[in-house]
């Protein structure tokens, strides 16, 4: 039996669900050695500032059970130096280039929007609202429900180009900033970025980070990420893309059941470069099996009913 | 080509308390691994640990021209090492690479000294190896705790390499840091050659009639870096930085490096280890 994988977010078409997180794929380019990016949905590279930024100081990582606390800080070669030197291998490698975006005020949004929509080889832009790990700019647009609407109303003035906020989970009611995205015209939300967390060296008493706290990722946060894109499915009629900890075909399943119309993956990939195939073939060896032709018919389709009793005969 | 293997374990071979040597079968990895570049391993099964770690490969294992695997020499520290410290013939490890920037060889009439700080005798095995086939005459600079600290000694004397050795309680070797040696001896070849004359350091290219390699703790590769350049020689260092993917996508590894060679004092940036390293020449790395 065929399977039909393609998603539709948008007005743009994805030839499957399966999307490399931003922030854990570097820009791409990184990883074509272990996998043919045209195979993926879609590459999310690394979040854009309009200009090269340094980061944080190391440690920048630190691992936690069945997760990581990341404070990377952003470090970034800048939209110009993307678009010149790495944009244009992207495009010959076939990859469906989503770019991550990041500003310190709502200029900077609307000016790396216009840049990306006059480059060649831009397949939507995601709006990073949501970076746990950077004082100015981003989060605190992401965190109010007004920064989130204006900085969206304002981006899809200037592009032609799908936007995708990319909400934080570090809010009261993540389904509410769904709803002032879709109010303000963005084409999809993508959710979750990271959980804003801390892990301390006991014996010294200093932060294991050198940003004293980071974002944690990895499959410690996917039933909370689960839950938050079951929520927002039920807020907002534009297409939600999941991601939290996805490691596994089923664990994408969760997330596409619970609403997700695509997944993005993240911290798996740094365990496993060639984890993607093993995604793809999990999904469509589920599709077969529960005979479901088209993966998009799958998406939100969490039976909340309540249960019948089974009563099993001895 | 980046490869992923579940490797077996061939043997598993415990040198102290805390050292031992693991042998993988991961032929395809060791048969395209150069020397100086690293494998990321994963141990666990589950979520603790959830990362992959960086080891450099030790040894290539060769029968009959015919390559078997690599070895990894580790240090039992956290729960990856540990897990490879307890880890019996026939379990699996998978193991990812091979990966990194390797060392930059030297042929004759060049000299390679080798000057490894504890755990840091890792990548100079293959790195031996490979100059020992050029013919370059190779010196392994060895430091650690004690002499019961100091491995793999035959290994490397039954090839030819001069060994040097250094213990912080004298029990082999000088009663110093392995720099102290390195640099008596640098001095000494130094006497040996020409004076370049008195201008400054920055001025004039290195001379290439010896390279220096380090691995070891990041203060001694710092040291080590210094005293190559105070005398006016090469040097290439391995570095090792809390690692995420070994692969360039995480950009926790990063490392700073000068803008310019133009000297100390000058603006850095930020490079990953792992793609752009773990190999750097001594004098690129903003030590400061």
């Amino acid at each position: 039996m065929g399977v039909d994988l393609s998603v539709q977010v948008g007005a743009l078409t994805l030839a499957n669900p399966i999307i490399a997180a931003s922030g854990c794929f570097g820009y791409g380019v990184e990883y074509k050695d272990a996998i043919d990016l045209s195979t993926l949905g879609g590459v999310a590279v690394k979040g854009l500032f309009l200009k090269e930024r340094e980061g944080h100081p190391p440690e920048r990582i630190v691992e936690t059970p069945s997760g990581m606390l990341n404070a990377i800080g952003l470090q970034g070669i800048g939209v110009h130096r993307f678009i010149r030197e790495k944009l244009p291998e992207l495009r010959q490698l076939g990859a469906t280039v989503i770019v991550n975006i990041c500003g310190s005020t709502l200029d900077e949004y609307v000016e790396l929007a216009r840049i990306l929509s006059d480059a060649e080889g831009v397949a939507a832009l995601e709006l990073n609202i949501s970076c746990p790990n950077i004082k100015e700019g981003g989060i605190t647009f992401g965190c109010s429900l007004h920064g989130t609407f204006e900085v969206v109303s304002a981006v899809k003035k200037v592009t032609p180009l799908p936007v995708i906020p990319k909400l934080t989970p570090n809010v009261t009611d993540v389904a509410s900033f769904a709803r002032a995205s879709e109010e303000a015209g963005a084409d999809a939300v993508s959710l979750v970025n990271t959980f804003l967390a801390m892990a301390i060296d006991v014996e010294t008493r200093r932060p294991k980070l050198s940003n004293i706290v980071g974002g944690l990722s990895g499959p410690a946060i996917r039933p909370i990420a689960v839950r938050m894109v079951y929520e927002c499915r039920r807020a907002v009629k534009i297409p939600v893309i999941g991601m939290g900890g996805i490691a596994s075909a089923r664990d994408a399943l969760e997330f596409i059941i619970a609403g997700a119309t695509a997944v993005q993956v993240g911290t798996a990939n740094f365990v496993d470069p060639f984890i993607w195939s093993k995604l793809l073939d999990g999904l469509t060896e589920y599709m077969r099996r529960h005979e479901i032709a088209r993966i998009a018919d799958l998406v939100g389709t969490i039976d909340t009913t309540a249960r019948e009793k089974q009563w099993i005969s001895s | 080509m980046l490869r992923d293997v579940e490797a077996r374990v061939i043997s598993n071979t415990r040198l102290s308390a805390d050292y031992n040597v693991i042998a993988l079968a991961a032929p395809d990895i060791a048969a395209e691994a150069r020397p100086g570049q690293f494998v990321m391993v994963k141990s666990g099964r589950g979520g603790d640990p959830l990362l992959r770690r960086p080891f450099s490969v030790f040894e290539i294992l060769r029968s009959n021209n015919h390559v078997e695997g690599l070895t990894l020499l580790s240090k039992r520290i956290g729960v990856t090492t540990t897990i490879l410290f307890e880890a019996v013939e026939g379990d699996t490890i998978s193991c990812l690479g091979p990966l990194g920037r390797p060392f930059e060889l030297v042929d004759p009439p060049a000299e390679a000294w080798m000057v490894a700080g504890g755990v840091g005798l890792a990548p100079f095995a293959t790195l031996a190896e490979a100059l020992l086939a050029r013919g370059t005459k190779t010196t392994l600079f060895y430091g650690a705790r004690s002499g019961a600290e100091l491995f793999y000694l035959d290994w490397f004397a039954s090839r030819g390499i001069r060994l040097v050795l250094a213990t912080e309680d004298g029990s082999l070797g000088d009663r110093a840091r392995i720099t102290i040696p390195l640099e008596r001896e640098l001095r000494d070849f130094g006497s040996r050659i020409p004076d370049p004359g008195s201008r400054p350091a920055s001025d004039l290219p290195p001379s290439t009639d010896v390279m220096i390699y380090a691995c070891g703790p990041e203060p001694m590769l710092e040291a080590v870096a210094h005293v190559a350049s105070k005398f006016k020689r090469p040097s290439q260092v391995s570095v090792e930085r809390t690692m995420g993917c070994g692969m360039g996508g995480c950009y926790s590894c990063v490392i700073p490096v000068r803008d310019s060679t133009a000297g100390a004092g000058s603006a850095h940036h930020y490079v990953r280890s792992c793609i752009a390293g773990p190999v750097f020449r001594g004098d690129e790395i903003a030590w400061d």
